[in-house]
């Protein structure tokens, strides 16, 4: 086990969990945001740079500061690490830097896309972004492409986070999908232009932080604020797919199915084509009650469920930690998953 | 004229064949390492040597070298750099083509002092006649018993092989390098694991630049304490600097390091001054990627000290009023020089280059490369010199590998020295995008 303490707060994980999973666990507002992360993915990690942190000190046998910003995603914890995060104004720059990087290729134009109102980066940028962009360039653009009958690829709105490639190579056995080109002329596609047919693709849509891959069978049949999420489950004769989702109604009509998402976006378990793209009647499902979704998505404003706090976290603290909290409070320690 | 250890023979006809290196001391180092020493008393005499990686960094080769886990039966690797494409660096290529047996001399050299069975020089694609003069060479060096299995009946055995890329410049970078190797795209890892533990197919691997790895037989001949009396301070021995650029005679040369910078331009016995006449303007000192530096500033240090051709001379001040000695490509600019034209340029090719991985390089060298575009044409307005420096600002420290970094100190470094040109540019837009307009006022120093 080693201790750190993160953001002035301390927290014990096992040796090798990463300084994200480590906030993580604390959770609330001092998470770093990660929009190429993804904790299911072998590989994922380190290339968007949004959950950069400052190391204060390595460890309690090398207590050094590391000379550069680091990963959280990537990088180990080490017992004695002290990690700056929000408290770092530092840290705080760089990332606004990072949300106008990102921003600068990608368009502004969240009322005609797809993805708002469920999107990461819309998320990330309101969150630690400026409301102006110093960019007068012309941004990279792209043709559609359909990948296939059911997804669609429109590269303008990519961020390239590589999380669909981890995807498709990771559950699926034939690698068609990748990058092409270098720089920011790079693009995701498939070799050459091949459909991925495979009973898991549907996963790239929901790994997806951007407007970037999506559902062409709900592609602008409603903002997703308009819709309300239960979730479901059946038993599916796939073997791999877990048969437990999330349905997005409108009125009586299901008009998608997505896989669970937890609170930081991630989907644990995936689901198969079948269940994604076939199974839009109510009578295929299980029905288990409203998705939890968190409170500052614009999704809950129809109220679905009444706002959950979850004391437990701030319970389970060390007393030492709680008497520091009560001195200090961290921002925005509300937002623990309410 | 200082001593030459790499390039003594360069010249001689035929040096190119097995033969005629042989009969000039080639391989000698091969016998006396696989005869009469140890492995760990090779990487003692390299430590010694003081030797510094020669790719650009400037990392010591026996530290490199020490790191290097060493797990039980788990295979190792010595990886040469040999993807050489940064901007006005040009030595590998010249010692790898005249001098084929020295490069597989010292891999063999290094091979046995680091325990690997086989070993691999990556080059870079563009230089396909440079691949085919080592696979030649190394045809030869098999044929003569200098590798293969059991090399001079000493029961040590190596495989060497020749691998090119596909023409990336991030391929230089070692771990974007070794995944290239491996036949995956050319992307950079995340650090740490280091490749001195992870590198190669996951094997313990050290990565390291042709010309670090052709200095490996002259230490195990001499002696790392031999090799070590030349230089100044923690920089010793020789370096190749590929000087280019408005000089009389650009070209490569072998100095001592420890040469004073103003001798490496002025004198006959280098460089022999600028062309036509004219005044030196700017130098970058060490390829694209490192700070260039005023006239003023590369020939006496902030504190009026003669600047040295050393790494820790060169890097006098920081980068405020420093630079790098990097991988030796020094670029001499005269005074008819558009240091606005030439910063686009650099940035130009950053961003052609940048492998797209991470955010801030991706988006950031294509962002630096507009404005200065920009401001280059006659666009720019007062307020792009300070985004310029800001974008370079939000590039550097923040990525996988160093690519952002080269290609933010660039941008940073001529505004910082050179900022009346680009306020030049912008007050004086039809003056300074007329065809070869220079800005030729007082330099001002920052």
């Amino acid at each position: 086990m080693a201790k750190i303490t993160f953001d002035g707060i301390e927290v014990e994980v096992p040796d090798g969990t990463t300084i994200l999973n480590a906030a993580r666990q604390i959770g609330g507002g001092v998470v770093p945001p990660a929009m190429c992360y993804y904790t299911p993915l072998k590989g994922t990690g380190g290339k968007c740079r949004a959950c950069l942190v400052r190391v204060a000190a390595g460890s309690a046998k090398d207590p050094r500061p590391m000379p550069k910003l680091v990963a959280s995603c990537i990088t180990t914890v080490q017992d004695g690490m002290v990690v700056e995060n929000t408290t770092s104004q530092q840290v705080m720059d760089v990332r606004k830097g990072i949300v106008e990087m990102l921003l600068i290729n990608h368009p502004l134009d969240c009322p005609v896309c797809d993805q708002a109102g469920e999107c990461d980066l819309q998320d990330f940028a309101f969150e630690h972004g400026v409301s102006t962009t110093r960019y007068e360039e012309e941004r990279r653009t792209f043709e559609k492409i359909d990948i296939g009958p059911l997804i669609q690829l429109h590269m303008t709105r990519c961020i390239l986070c590589y999380r669909c490639v981890y995807t498709a190579d990771q559950l699926t056995p034939e690698r068609v999908h990748g990058v092409l080109g270098r720089g920011d002329a790079s693009e995701i596609g498939t070799y050459i232009e091949n459909i991925i047919d495979n009973e898991f693709s549907g996963n790239v849509i929901d790994v997806c932080p951007v407007g970037a891959l999506t559902d062409k069978t709900f592609r602008f049949k409603q903002r997703v604020w308009f819709t309300k999420p239960v979730n479901a489950h059946r038993e599916c004769e796939n073997e791999k797919c877990c048969g437990k989702v999330t349905l997005w109604y409108k009125g009586k009509d299901v008009l998608r199915v997505t896989a669970r998402k937890d609170q930081y976006g991630e989907v644990k378990e995936w689901i198969c084509n079948t269940c994604r793209f076939d199974k839009k009647e109510t009578a295929d499902w299980v029905l288990e009650g409203p998705a939890h979704i968190n409170r500052a998505s614009v999704i809950a404003q129809n109220h679905y469920e009444l706002p959950v706090v979850n004391p437990q976290v701030i319970l389970d603290l060390p007393e030492s930690t709680t008497r520091e909290l009560e001195r200090n409070p961290p921002l925005r320690l509300g937002g623990i998953n309410g | 004229m200082g001593r030459k250890l790499l390039t003594e023979h360069i010249n001689v006809e035929g040096i190119d064949t097995f033969d005629v290196y042989r009969k000039h001391g080639g391989y000698r180092s091969v016998e006396k390492a696989l005869k009469t020493m140890t492995p760990d008393e090779v990487v003692e005499e390299v430590k010694k040597s003081g030797l510094r990686g020669r790719g650009g960094a400037g990392f010591p080769t026996g530290m490199k070298w020490s790191f290097l886990a060493k797990p039980e039966g788990v295979p190792r690797y010595l990886v040469c750099n040999a993807d050489e494409s940064e901007p006005g660096t040009f030595k590998d290529r010249q010692l790898m083509s005249k001098l084929p047996h020295l490069l597989i001399e010292g891999m063999i050299a290094g091979s046995y002092a680091l325990g690997a069975r086989t070993s691999y020089i990556y080059i870079r694609g563009e230089l396909l006649y440079v691949l085919r003069i080592l696979e030649k060479a190394i045809a030869e060096a098999y044929a003569a018993g200098f590798l293969g299995e059991n090399i001079l009946g000493s029961g040590y055995s190596l495989d060497l092989h020749v691998h090119p890329g596909a023409g990336a410049y991030i391929c230089g970078e070692e771990t974007a390098l070794l995944e290239s190797l491996e036949g995956k795209r050319g992307n950079p890892r995340n650090k740490p694991p280091f490749p001195a533990v992870q590198g190669l197919y996951a094997r313990p691997t050290v990565v390291n630049n042709v010309e670090t790895i052709a200095a490996v037989p002259v230490i195990v001949n001499e002696g790392g304490d031999e090799y070590a009396k030349i230089g100044v301070g923690k920089s010793t021995g020789t370096k190749l600097i590929s000087a280019c650029g408005h000089l009389n005679k650009p070209g490569i040369y072998e100095i001592e390091l420890g040469v004073p910078v103003e001798e490496f331009i002025y004198s006959d016995e280098y460089c022999g001054g600028i062309w036509k006449g004219r005044d030196l303007k700017a130098v970058v000192a060490g390829g694209s990627s490192v700070p260039i530096l005023p006239k003023e500033l590369i020939l006496k240090t902030a504190a009026g000290e003669n600047r040295l051709m050393t790494y820790e001379s060169l890097s006098d001040g920081g980068f405020i009023t420093g630079t790098m000695l990097g991988s030796g490509g020094f670029i001499a600019m005269d005074e008819t020089t558009c240091i606005v034209k030439n910063t686009w340029n650099f940035s130009r090719f950053y961003h052609h280059e940048s492998c797209g991985q991470c955010s801030p390089c991706r988006e950031g060298t294509g962002w630096l490369e507009k404005v200065l575009h920009r401001l280059e044409h006659g666009h720019g307005s007062m307020h792009d010199i300070d985004l310029i420096v800001s974008v370079a600002k939000q590039i550097e420290g923040n990525t996988i590998c160093p690519l952002g970094e080269a290609a933010a100190w660039p941008v940073s470094a001529a505004v910082r020295h050179f900022r009346h040109e680009f306020e030049w540019h912008v007050t004086n837009p039809k003056e300074a995008t007329a065809p070869g307009a220079a800005y030729r006022g007082a330099p001002v120093l920052a």
